[in-house]
């Protein structure tokens, strides 16, 4: 078996620029999404929605539905009842979880609120079958105002919590009256910061079918989380785990809104029971944007304490987080993610903070990419953006002097969470390098002496990711990953997480063929599909690499240490004498070399089992990080903003990120990309609208606004590369870092070029029509 | 009504009620689920085809109104196992994440570099303002359009 | 977002289309970029829809006498990219390269447009200042309309039960008649939350000529009378500009919604004709 040849010298994959392993599916059209699939006898679901935000249901009607040739089925509150609620994974001691079922009773809570489900040969019918339903309602007295809903006398969203209180939470950390006694100047700032629509361009879906014989459910859904979601379906339904099946196919974009467990998952497996046919409901963009939880939703009170010299002292924050009518998954614990990295990049020596969260006739809120640390970021740069004008100091200046030093790692923050490493200043030189930042002050000055607005704006940004300790994440913070190397030399690797475009397919499979020495071709990374992989957590809050990657490379580690024993018993040398590199063994003890294909043939075989090892060449490990991972970066927005339209020209877009050690820089760019573009769309044009019914007046891509291209300015990256201690590869996350860097960057700086006319604050989102408005009232005073 | 029309080179006849939109005669009764659909509302591009050789959005065309008519589908774009240029750039320059809005942005792409095969980077911005993506921040897809447009003219 | 049931018929020929709209529940189809979301919202619910597409006759634009005429169911990118249009009606040909976007420019139709009464669209500004007609069609006999007279309300026209608008007429642009449109636009949809045309003639540095109108302002696109009886033999120079366009939304109930109140709007109806009389002439 022991062969003479020399594998071809690989190159390493790890660090380099690789094109994506998934793409080619991705742009011939084949690729299987949600709505691609089907099933013999499938049938199709329509929700109807409550067009009220308060109202009780008198009576529903569904015989002119039902009468309707097709129509198979329709389903009202009380046929669900014995589907459990939609579930909360908050924990704080005075959490209210209103029961959020799958259907509502008598009484509907936001506008959008799914009411019934009709269920048809065909999806034609099922829209139509859907106006046949008539529902008497009785529309009730409403709050849709969250700092309304927190006021004396305020109408009650869930009766049984009259003061609208859904949860608070506080933290505490140094003295912080003693800082504001201390202080030279105290600033102040109230901000707003609007519900966003998380609007991957896939909405969600789902399949559901059950094989009766089996009692095995099978559910496609578009999630981030499958297992996770069976989980929960299991409790749900009351069925055994393992008789539920979670898929995820390709699933088109989440960005925290499939990180979710929806009614009408619960929905669509209990109508598959029932009808014993399979049935598909996919989401309309209008209810995508209407009732996916959108993300933000803040109200935020702000004092900074600080010296003349710029020295950061105290920071008092109270947050109002207007989370809708129910709890879904994450809604109380994303607010708090805010509380804890509201300290950003900065030595304060104290912290006082208070959150609650108010019930609303809204739709839920909960997570949207960047959860709690966009918000966070968002207002403690213009904090000290607001500091530094108030005591005349730059606003780069003022930022060097609190950065903790290098040397200052493991740092601990004021609010109680350990920095892993970091180096503030270097990249945050590299970005004022590149934009030239004295060039572009002079180049401010010259603007202004011919009365042009034109403004520099920094946002240096820290955020917390790589979730993350078990301890501090509500269900486990872990990952698996199992390796298997076939019998023919190829290999497998099973992976806990569910990307769904953020390209692990392609630097788990780097990560692979480094550690083995194989061609990327001769692997496959499976994920998303519970009967094909072990229990994992899924893809969310930038962990996929820094824990699925660190999971799979010690599965990559067991593997080599096994098969390294197996060639030495196969060479006949003493296994420390073999060495493994480039996919093959060798040993200073014999001439002779083995490639992993001609161990792994062996494994499988066993003609030769060394004493002590099993059959078999395969290993599954299991990560949980002792710490979050904390990227960090600087963004410098220059912007020039015209003053009779109020539109903004984005002359620069800087962005220089630390994302730990890179596993692929082409993706690392992408991710940077994608999320600065999440950043800017919330800072100059998305945002939902609410009226004061509790109507969302912006509810079509026709009225909602996310970035276009040519919304977009041309993105300079750059980054360094500090190492995490807290994970074997180094690596820290990358999937936020873009939205909580660049939307300080953009408000800094039209902020910065709007302060010659006097002006301090605007809220975002700052469109063209919000900074006229500033301007306007400045030129009438 | 009976309507027939030529997919990606092939002819098929199928009888389709007038509201049926041509985003959904494709996917469902032809089987083409390449094309996708994203917001319903003529803005997102995710269902974008070429009908008579220009770029529509096939959410907002009946099947009926393309009777007798030739289309192509991003299934249409790679012949004989080759990849379309603009395909390849795509994936070269990793102009794609989720690849949910890439097959109609593809399209719109092949529809731009028709009609300008050198286009400016300002040009391909508004030359795909028709299509949303939610991933790339569309830098690379900026990238792709222009990496296509030099593999086209054979640079 | 799927849509309610229909009847649907293609005619060949304008005889048999307007046989077919004498069902009164019929609706023309012209493109569909704005009827299709409509029926696909449910927001119209027509019994039948007549498709003019494969109407020969609708699709063409030609000029005799010093008159251009654009039939129906040209699209916008036809006209965006007509040379007749861009030699002898460059106002056009670069207003239609700013409505929606490549998609909707391929498959949307000057007829639909029109017709529709979008009071955002951007193509009622350009002709509006052109001083264009439209053709209607009916069973009983034809009649051309000024489209100011055309346009009533919002989303409303003067076409009446039974007729059907077959062609668009703008004049061949006058020597020394310099042209601009400038808009500034609803990020989402598009449309114009303001948009200006502008036509500007100038001899010996004095207005021998001018015509503008504005889309998006009001419930209906309109000719500023204002802008031009302020500009009408006086200076071309920026001070006359400024002034006169500061009449732009003059006696016009101006629209406010979600995306730009009534004030930012008038403000910007101003701006952007100042601007697009400073783009017209400076190309001039």
């Amino acid at each position: 078996m022991a062969t003479t040849t020399t594998a071809p010298k690989l190159k390493t994959h790890v660090g380099e620029r690789i094109r994506r392993t998934e793409d080619p599916r991705l742009i011939t059209g084949t690729a299987c999404y949600l709505d691609d699939i089907t099933r013999p006898g499938m049938l199709h679901a329509a929700v109807l929605r409550s067009p009220y935000a308060a109202a009780r249901i008198n009576s529903i009607s569904i015989e002119d539905a039902l009468a309707l040739p097709g129509v198979k089925a329709v389903y009202v509150g009380k046929d669900v009842e014995s589907v459990g609620g939609v579930p909360c994974a908050g924990s704080m001691p005075d959490l209210r979880i209103p029961n959020h079922k799958i259907l509502a009773g008598d009484r509907v809570y936001y506008v959008g609120h799914p009411v019934a489900a009709v269920v048809a040969t065909d999806k034609y019918i099922a829209a139509d079958a859907i106006e046949r339903i008539e529902v008497d309602y009785e529309p009730t007295e409403l709050v849709s105002d969250p700092e309304e809903a927190l006021q004396e006398g305020a109408v009650k969203v869930h009766p049984e919590y009259p003061d609208n209180v859904a949860f608070t939470f506080s933290q505490e950390g140094g003295d912080v009256e003693e800082a504001f006694r201390q202080a030279d100047v105290i600033v102040k700032e109230k901000i707003l910061v609007p519900r966003l629509a998380p609007l991957p361009i896939e909405t969600r879906g789902v399949v559901a079918e059950y094989d009766e014989g089996a009692q095995e459910l099978t559910i496609y859904s578009s999630t981030q989380i499958p297992h996770l979601l069976r989980t929960q379906l299991a409790l749900q339904l009351n069925l055994p785990e393992h008789h539920v099946r979670v898929i995820a196919p390709e699933v088109g974009g989440g960005f925290g809104s499939k990180c979710n467990v929806w009614a009408e998952e619960a929905l669509a497996a209990f109508v598959a029971m029932e009808l014993k046919q399979p049935v598909k409901w996919v989401e309309s963009r209008r209810e995508s944007i209407l009732v996916v939880a959108h993300g933000r939703a803040h109200v935020d009170t702000l004092e900074l304490a600080a010296k003349n010299d710029g020295t950061l002292l105290g920071l008092k924050l109270h947050i109002l987080c207007d989370i809708g009518a129910h709890h879904q998954l994450l809604t109380p614990i994303i607010p708090t993610l805010a509380v804890l990295m509201l300290p950003g990049l900065y030595k304060f020596r104290s912290f006082k903070a208070d959150l609650i969260g108010a019930f609303t006739n809204r739709a839920p809120s909960d997570l949207y990419r960047g959860a709690g640390r966009p918000e966070a970021t968002y207002v403690i740069e213009r904090m000290v953006d607001k500091l530094a004008a108030e005591i005349g100091m730059d606003p780069a200046e003022i930022r060097f002097k609190n950065f903790p030093a290098s040397t200052d790692f493991p740092f601990n923050s004021a609010t109680g969470l350990q920095y892993d490493s970091g180096d503030y200043a270097t990249a945050f030189n590299k970005a004022l390098d590149i934009v030239d930042y004295k060039a572009r002050r002079a180049e401010q000055e010259a603007a202004r002496a011919e009365g042009r607005l034109y403004g520099i704006g920094i946002s240096t940004y820290g955020e917390i990711c790589a979730f993350g300790p078990s301890p501090a994440t509500p269900a486990g913070g872990w990952e698996s990953a199992s390796v298997n190397v076939e019998a023919t030399g190829k290999v497998a690797v099973m992976t806990g997480i569910s990307p769904h475009g953020q390209g692990e397919e392609t630097s788990f499979a780097q990560l692979t063929a480094d550690a083995l020495g194989i061609p990327m071709d001769d692997i496959v990374v499976v994920h998303g599909d519970t009967a094909k992989v072990h229990y994992g957590i899924g893809t969310f809050g930038s962990r996929g690499i820094s824990i699925g990657g660190s999971a799979l490379h010690l599965a990559l580690q067991d593997v080599v240490a096994k098969a390294t024993k197996y060639a030495a018993h196969m060479m006949g040398v003493d296994a420390e004498t073999v060495t493994f590199e480039g996919g093959v063994f060798s040993s200073e003890a014999t001439d002779s070399t083995l490639t992993l294909a001609d161990v792994a043939l062996e494994a499988h075989l066993c003609r030769q089992l060394p004493p002590g090892t099993e059959p078999g060449l395969a290993a599954t490990r299991f990560f949980e990080p002792s710490n979050f991972a904390f990227p960090f970066g600087a963004h410098i927005c220059v912007t020039e903003v015209d003053k009779e339209t109020g539109e903004v020209d984005i002359q620069r877009f800087v962005a220089v990120d630390d994302c730990g050690r890179i596993i692929n820089p082409l993706l690392v760019e992408g991710q940077i990309h994608g999320g600065i573009a999440q950043g800017l769309g919330p800072a100059f044009q998305e945002g939902v609208i609410y009226d004061d019914e509790g109507q969302l007046l912006n509810g079509t891509l026709m009225d909602y606004s996310i970035p276009k291209a040519r919304n977009m300015p041309w993105i300079e990256t750059d980054r360094t590369e500090t190492p995490s201690p807290v994970n074997p590869l180094g690596t820290k996350g990358v999937g936020e870092a873009g939205t909580i860097g660049s939307l300080p960057a953009f408000v800094n700086s039209v902020v910065d070029a709007l302060s010659p006319l006097g002006i301090e604050h605007i809220d975002i989102p700052m469109t063209s029509q919000s900074i006229w408005n500033a301007i306007h009232e400045r030129s009438r005073t | 009504m009976d309507i027939s029309v030529t997919v990606n080179g092939e002819r098929f006849e199928r009888p389709v009620e007038p509201r049926r939109l041509l985003v959904h005669f494709l996917r469902e009764d032809l089987g083409l689920t390449g094309t996708h659909i994203g917001c319903e509302t003529t803005v997102c591009g995710a269902c974008t085809v070429m009908l008579e050789g220009r770029s529509v959005k096939s959410c907002t065309v009946l099947a009926v109104q393309a009777d007798g008519k030739e289309i192509t589908t991003i299934e249409g774009m790679a012949s004989n196992g080759e990849l379309h240029a603009v395909q390849e750039a795509f994936w070269n320059e990793h102009g794609l994440q989720c690849g949910f809005c890439t097959p109609g942005m593809i399209m719109s792409v092949d529809q731009l570099l028709n009609d300008n095969p050198s286009p400016t980077k300002d040009e391909i911005r508004h030359g795909i303002e028709g299509n949303l993506c939610r991933c790339t921040g569309y830098q690379h897809i900026v990238n792709a359009v222009e990496a296509a447009a030099k593999a086209k003219a054979g640079v | 977002m799927i849509p309610a049931s229909f009847d649907y018929s293609a005619p060949e020929t304008l005889s048999e289309a307007l046989q077919l709209l004498g069902d009164e529940e019929a609706k023309v189809l012209a493109g569909g970029q704005s009827l299709i979301p409509m029926l696909k919202l449910r927001l119209a619910q027509p019994a039948r829809l007549v498709d003019l597409d494969r109407i020969p006759d609708l699709n063409f634009i030609a000029e005799d006498n010093g008159t251009i005429r654009i039939g129906a169911m040209t699209t916008h990118h036809q006209v965006e990219s007509s040379d007749l249009l861009a030699e002898n009606c460059p106002l056009l040909a670069k207003t239609a390269a700013h409505i929606g976007d490549v998609q909707v420019r391929n498959r949307g139709t000057i007829g639909g447009s029109v017709a529709h009464a979008d009071p955002a669209a951007d193509y009622p500004a350009a002709l509006l200042a052109l001083e264009a007609q439209v053709k209607l069609v009916s069973a009983s006999g034809e009649r051309v309309v000024a489209l100011d007279e055309f346009l009533v309300d919002a989303l409303t026209t003067s076409l009446e039960d039974g007729e059907i608008l077959t062609e668009v007429h703008v004049p061949v642009e006058q020597a020394g008649v310099a042209t601009a449109y400038r808009t500034l636009i609803q990020p989402a949809s598009g449309f114009a939350i303001v948009g200006a045309a502008v036509r500007l003639g100038v001899s010996n540095g004095n207005v021998s000529f001018v015509r503008v109108a504005l889309t998006g302002v009001g419930s209906k696109p309109y000719r500023a009378s204002a802008v031009e009886q302020a500009l009408e033999g006086g200076p071309a120079n920026a001070e006359a500009f400024a002034a006169a366009a500061a009449h732009a939304a003059e006696d016009v109930d101006v629209l406010s919604d979600i995306h730009a109140s009534a004030a930012y709007r008038a403000s910007l109806a101003a701006v952007q004709t100042r601007r697009a009389l400073e783009d017209a002439a400076g190309s001039a």
